[in-house]
Formats: C-alpha cells, sequence, structure tokens
C-alpha cells in the first residue's frame, strides 16, 4: 500500500513523437484512479511507464516515497493486468499465479498459502488445476486478477482489463474489481477507454487528449463543471450539445448562430457580446411548452424503455445535430419539437475551448 | 464436402489405393529381396514373396558385414548415422531457437542485418559451398570425426526463420508479464518461450532428424576412415563392389535397416509433427 505521485513526466519516443506532455498526479492511498480518453491519446503509454515497460523520457514516478524511473518492472513493487490477460497458456492456473512469487525466492508454503486465499478471494479454486485454454473469458480475467493480487502489490495497474468481455460480464466484473480493489485498498491506476466504466469504478479521473490530462477530478466534478469542451463531449453519454452562439446584452441569453436563443440559469454580464460554445447536455433540455428556446427537427426516435432519445437537428441548421434525452415516453408522430434548456448550461469560449 | 455419392467413393477409394501401391510396391520389393539368397534375385524374375533367408541376411549385414563393401558391419555405420543425425538436429534447433530469440526480443545494432544476413543463406544450399567448407574443416582437422560430420551442417537459416516467424506469433504481453513476474531474459526463454515452441521444436525434429539422417554428399568427403562410414554411404559402396556382381540381397537388407530409425522417429512423433504444424492457438 502506497501513495504514487507523478511529477512533469513526459514520453518521448526516439523517433521524436511526443507522446505525453508532462502529467502531474497524486495518488493517494488506496485512491482509485481511472485514466480515460479515446485511442492514442497515450493512457496506455502512461500506465506502462508506471509498470516500467517504457522509458520515462522525463519527470518522476515515484511510488510509495521511492523513485522507480530505472527500476525493472520487478522491483517497481506493482502488478499489472493486461487486456489480453497475458496468461502463460502452458501453465496450469495454480502456476500462473504462482510463477511471479517462486522467481522471488519465496518459500513454497506461502507461495501455496498466498495462491489460494487469492483463489478464494476470486472463487476460482476448483479452476487452480486447469490450462487457461480451458477457461471462458471471465474466468480467465479472474485468474489474471489472482496473479496480480497474490504479489501483494503497492499498487494495481489495469490496461483495458475488461474490453475482451462481453457486455453482461463487463458489467459485472467491473463491480467486482471495484469491490475488490475497497476491500484490499490497494492504490489503482486504471486504463479504458469506456467513459461509462471510467464514471463507475473511479475515485477520481483523469481525462487524457493528445498525451495532456484535460482535466483531473471525480467523477460528478467532471460531469458538473468540464473544464473544456472536450471533457463536456467525453464524459457522459450521449454527449453533451455543443452550439455556438453570442451571448446577448446583459448576459440573460445566449443567441445561437442558427437563430433560436437560449436563456442562461445565472445571467453572465460579463460575458455579454463574447463568441461561446454553449454546452447543455441531452438529459438537460426538456420541451418548452411556452414556446421559448429552440426548435428540434426530429431526425430518429429512441426509445429505451426508461427514457427516450430524440436525434434531431436545430431548426435553420442541418448540421448542428442536437440529442434530446427525455424521461418516459414521447408521442410518436412528431416531426419537431421545442426544446429550452433548464438549470445547467455550460459556456465555453469558442476559440480555446476552456470554460468561461 | 459431405457428399454421398458411390462412384465418387468408388474412385477416391481407387486413388488412394493407387497411391499406396505405388509407393509401398518399391518398399516391398527391397524387403522381399532382402530375404532371397543371392541366386533367386540373379535369375532373371524378381519374387514377390519373401523367401528363407530373412534371419541368415540381416545377420550378415549385422554382423560381420559385407567382405566385398570393406567388411564394415551395419551395425556401426547406423550408429555413425544416429549420431551425425542426432548432432546435426539438436544442433540445428539449439542454435535456430537461440538466433532467432535474439532477433525477436533483443534491440542490437544491425539486427535486422543480422536476420537478413541468415536468411540469405537460404539460398545456398550446401553443395554450393562444399568445398570451402571441407577445405576449413580439413585445415581444422576435423575430417574423420563426428564433429566434422555434423558441425558443418548445424547452421541453419531454414530453421531460425520457422522460430522467428513463431516468436512473433507469441503475444508481446506475454513477455512483459513475464518482466513484471520477476523473469529474466533467460528465465523468460526457458519457463515460456521453451515450452511454448514444444511442438514446433518437435515439428523440425522430424525434418532436421530426416535431412541429417539422408545427408550423403557430406560423408562421402569428410570420412575415408571406414570406422565413420555412415549408412548412406555405404549403401552405395555396396552397390560399386569391386571384380564381382552387387552382393543385391545384403544391399537390400541394409536398406530395409536404413530406412527404419526415420520411419521410427516419425511414427514416434506424429502427434506432436502434425500439432506443430497446424496449431494456431497460442
Amino acid at each position: 500500500m502506497a501513495e504514487l505521485h507523478l511529477s512533469g513526466v513526459q514520453k518521448i519516443y526516439p523517433n521524436g513523437y511526443h507522446a505525453i506532455h508532462g502529467i502531474d498526479l497524486g495518488v493517494a492511498d488506496g485512491e482509485f484512479i481511472v485514466l480515460v480518453g479515446p485511442s492514442g491519446c497515450g493512457k496506455s503509454t502512461l500506465l506502462r511507464m508506471v509498470a516500467g515497460l517504457e522509458t520515462v523520457s522525463d519527470g518522476t514516478i515515484d511510488i510509495g516515497g521511492r523513485v522507480v524511473n530505472n527500476l525493472e518492472p520487478a522491483d517497481r513493487d506493482i502488478a499489472m493486468v493486461f487486456q489480453n490477460y497475458a496468461l502463460y497458456p502452458h501453465m496450469k492456473v495454480y502456476d500462473n499465479m504462482a510463477y511471479g512469487l517462486r522467481n522471488r525466492g519465496m518459500a513454497k508454503d506461502e507461495i501455496d498459502r498466498r495462491v489460494r486465499e487469492a483463489a478464494g478471494i476470486l472463487e476460482i479454486e476448483p479452476m487452480l488445476d486447469r490450462r487457461p485454454n480451458q477457461l471462458s473469458g471471465g474466468q480467465r480475467q479472474r485468474v489474471a486478477m489472482g496473479r496480480a493480487i497474490v504479489r501483494e502489490p503497492s499498487v494495481f495497474l489495469f490496461d483495458e482489463p475488461l474490453s475482451n468481455l462481453d457486455a453482461k460480464l463487463r458489467v459485472q466484473m467491473r463491480v467486482e474489481i471495484k469491490r475488490l480493489q475497497r476491500r484490499l485498498g490497494i492504490t489503482s491506476l486504471y486504463v479504458t477507454h469506456d467513459q461509462v466504466e471510467a464514471m463507475t469504478m473511479a475515485d477520481r479521473l483523469v481525462v487524457m487528449n493528445g498525451g495532456r490530462a484535460e482535466q483531473i477530478g471525480t467523477p460528478i466534478e467532471l460531469y458538473d463543471r468540464p473544464e473544456t469542451t472536450f471533457v463536456a463531449t467525453f464524459i457522459g453519454s450521449p454527449s453533451m450539445n455543443l452550439l455556438e452562439g453570442t451571448v446577448a446584452e446583459g448576459g440573460t441569453s445566449v443567441a445561437l448562430d442558427s437563430g433560436a436563443s437560449i436563456n442562461l440559469p445565472d445571467p453572465r454580464a460579463d460575458l455579454a457580446g463574447r463568441s461561446v460554445t454553449l454546452g447543455v447536455r441531452p438529459e438537460h433540455l426538456t420541451p418548452a411548452a411556452d414556446g421559448s428556446g429552440m426548435t428540434l427537427r426530429l431526425d430518429l426516435v429512441e426509445a429505451l424503455g426508461a427514457d427516450t432519445l430524440l436525434h434531431g437537428h436545430l431548426d435553420g441548421d442541418e448540421r448542428r445535430l442536437v440529442t434530446v434525452r427525455l424521461s418516459g415516453h414521447f408521442a410518436p408522430g412528431q416531426d419537431s419539437v421545442q426544446v429550452a434548456a433548464t438549470d445547467a448550461v455550460h459556456l465555453f469560449d469558442r476559440e480555446t475551448g476552456g470554460r468561461i | 464436402m459431405v457428399e454421398n455419392r458411390p462412384y465418387l467413393t468408388v474412385l477416391s477409394h481407387l486413388v488412394v489405393i493407387l497411391g499406396i501401391i505405388i509407393t509401398v510396391m518399391p518398399i516391398w520389393i527391397t524387403f522381399v529381396a532382402s530375404t532371397h539368397p543371392i541366386e533367386h534375385i540373379m535369375d532373371g524374375t524378381i519374387p514377390m514373396w519373401p523367401g528363407d533367408k530373412f534371419f541368415e541376411n540381416y545377420a550378415t549385414v549385422l554382423g560381420a558385414g559385407v567382405a566385398d563393401a570393406g567388411g564394415i558391419p551395419v551395425g556401426t555405420m547406423l550408429f555413425n548415422s544416429l549420431v551425425m543425425a542426432l548432432s546435426i538436429t539438436i544442433g540445428k534447433i539449439a542454435i535456430s531457437l537461440i538466433a532467432a530469440y535474439a532477433i525477436v526480443y533483443f534491440d542490437f545494432p544491425f539486427r535486422m542485418a543480422c536476420f537478413w544476413l541468415i536468411f540469405i543463406t537460404l539460398m545456398l544450399p550446401v553443395e554450393v559451398r562444399i568445398l570451402p567448407t571441407f577445405a576449413v574443416v580439413a585445415n581444422l582437422g576435423l575430417l574423420n570425426s563426428y564433429v566434422g560430420l555434423s558441425l558443418p551442417l548445424i547452421a541453419s537459416a531454414t530453421a531460425t526463420f520457422l522460430f522467428r516467424q513463431f516468436f512473433l506469433t507469441v503475444p508481446e504481453e506475454l513477455a512483459e508479464a513475464a518482466r513484471i513476474d520477476g523473469a529474466g531474459p533467460w528465465k523468460f526463454f526457458k519457463d515460456i518461450l521453451l515450452p511454448l515452441s514444444r511442438t514446433n521444436i518437435a515439428a523440425l525434429f522430424v525434418i532436421l532428424f530426416i535431412y541429417g539422417w539422408n545427408q550423403y554428399l557430406w560423408p562421402l568427403l569428410v570420412t575415408t576412415d571406414e570406422s565413420f562410414y555412415t549408412i548412406v554411404m555405404g549403401i552405395q559402396r555396396m552397390t560399386q563392389a569391386a571384380e564381382s556382381l552387387p552382393l543385391w540381397h545384403l544391399v537390400m537388407a541394409t536398406t530395409m535397416l536404413a530406412m527404419l530409425p526415420p520411419v521410427i522417429v516419425v511414427v514416434v512423433m506424429q502427434k506432436l509433427f502434425v500439432k506443430g504444424l497446424v496449431e494456431t492457438e497460442k
């Protein structure tokens, strides 16, 4: 159990590609941090640098008060769960879990105790004598977890461990991993591109984009106060609607480029006349009875049961697509709907995409 | 392909049976000839059924040897061939495994150059480089020795290439997991890569053993001492017996014996051999 500190960590590949542009992150003891971002954002690279599988070009990685930049992965007191599990195909489950401990020269009975204990926690005791190819995907996932647990590491590293599982199993394993991490209280770094996984599992999230940490915070912070349009659209499903417009005189509303006007719940007199990107989440748009707000031409209605997703475009701007999430059902047959924003409206600078 | 047409069944069986006859017939004749006295073979008609000299003929070749062919007992030649074939096979596999491991898993200067250097030697069969190789072996004083018989044939581009291709299919994460598990390069090779290559090694063992066993030209060149003669060149010498007709019945018996070890290797390792050629799951 330990804290993990990254300061100014950079990765520059020999071919000059700058993959990570200086990440600072402090992880408290026992905290569950999720690195999330689109493909190629550098999240896996960062994780692999912590693991010691990639060299650190600049900055320091500190695990439990010890700078580990130049240590071999085996000496860093970490354990890693790989996306494809990376189980040794020719070894039995027991040996897969025991291999790392044997390499450390641990006593046989201590190895046995740890493997059986981990197998008990993960409920894989009956499979200890099988080989990985005799196991299902979920069981292999558990063995990979078990291999990490037996090491009793300071830090757990997960590299998209659930992406090879089917949807149902993924939800189940998500809960199990989170519960297990709570129970063991081991500091964890978890990489995923799935924002639902990220939101549900993380104590804190690091949203990465283009090798930079766009925002670090709790899931609710990121949902309620995204600092950039990137975070705003990445967190939350369906994505936040972004609409270009200009703040009206007095700052009480935003005149959209397409013609409609959206009222601001909190007047922003300081921004009057400024070009902004207005962000509003699909679930914060509601039908407006009084004719205010904007007119949405419906393209597609998806009934999900509990709620209904309306996909459409703004009247007057074919390309400006908007999604609305309504709770309950939606009367079919309408080809347009009048919607207005409720309280949660976000304003971003149109040039930089930063929150204002 | 699951069709039930009687004519097709008959036809395909006919083709198979024909194929078997073509393949087995010469071996059968060889066997039959090895069980007759020499007179039966030389009188113009080839017997089709085994004669009564089976034990006599085989005892002669295994024990005393054929006087007209230098009198080397076949047992000695079989042993020489076995030593040579095994040395070549094991040496080739060991060297190729290590070379492929270096090329795939280690990043060193001129790595690709090394790979291509090995690879282009595929284009040069033994016969092309046989004179310089002979000169080297002769200068090293390795003529008439097991080392001289096997060492020059050990380097193998084919096996190196095959192992390289196999190693490339082993997921990279396996090596990384091993690193995290504290396995160094040697441990990873021994504990993980080698066991995973088991079927490939078996397949290559079969192929290379037969290759080594059937070597003819090279042993012919480097051995002048009869005690180092191998069985394949021994057969050839028997057929060229000086001042007398070849003792065909004994030549055939020797041939049967020469066929035996490769057959045993194939039969014993068949299961692994096929697995090594078709297996895709890692």
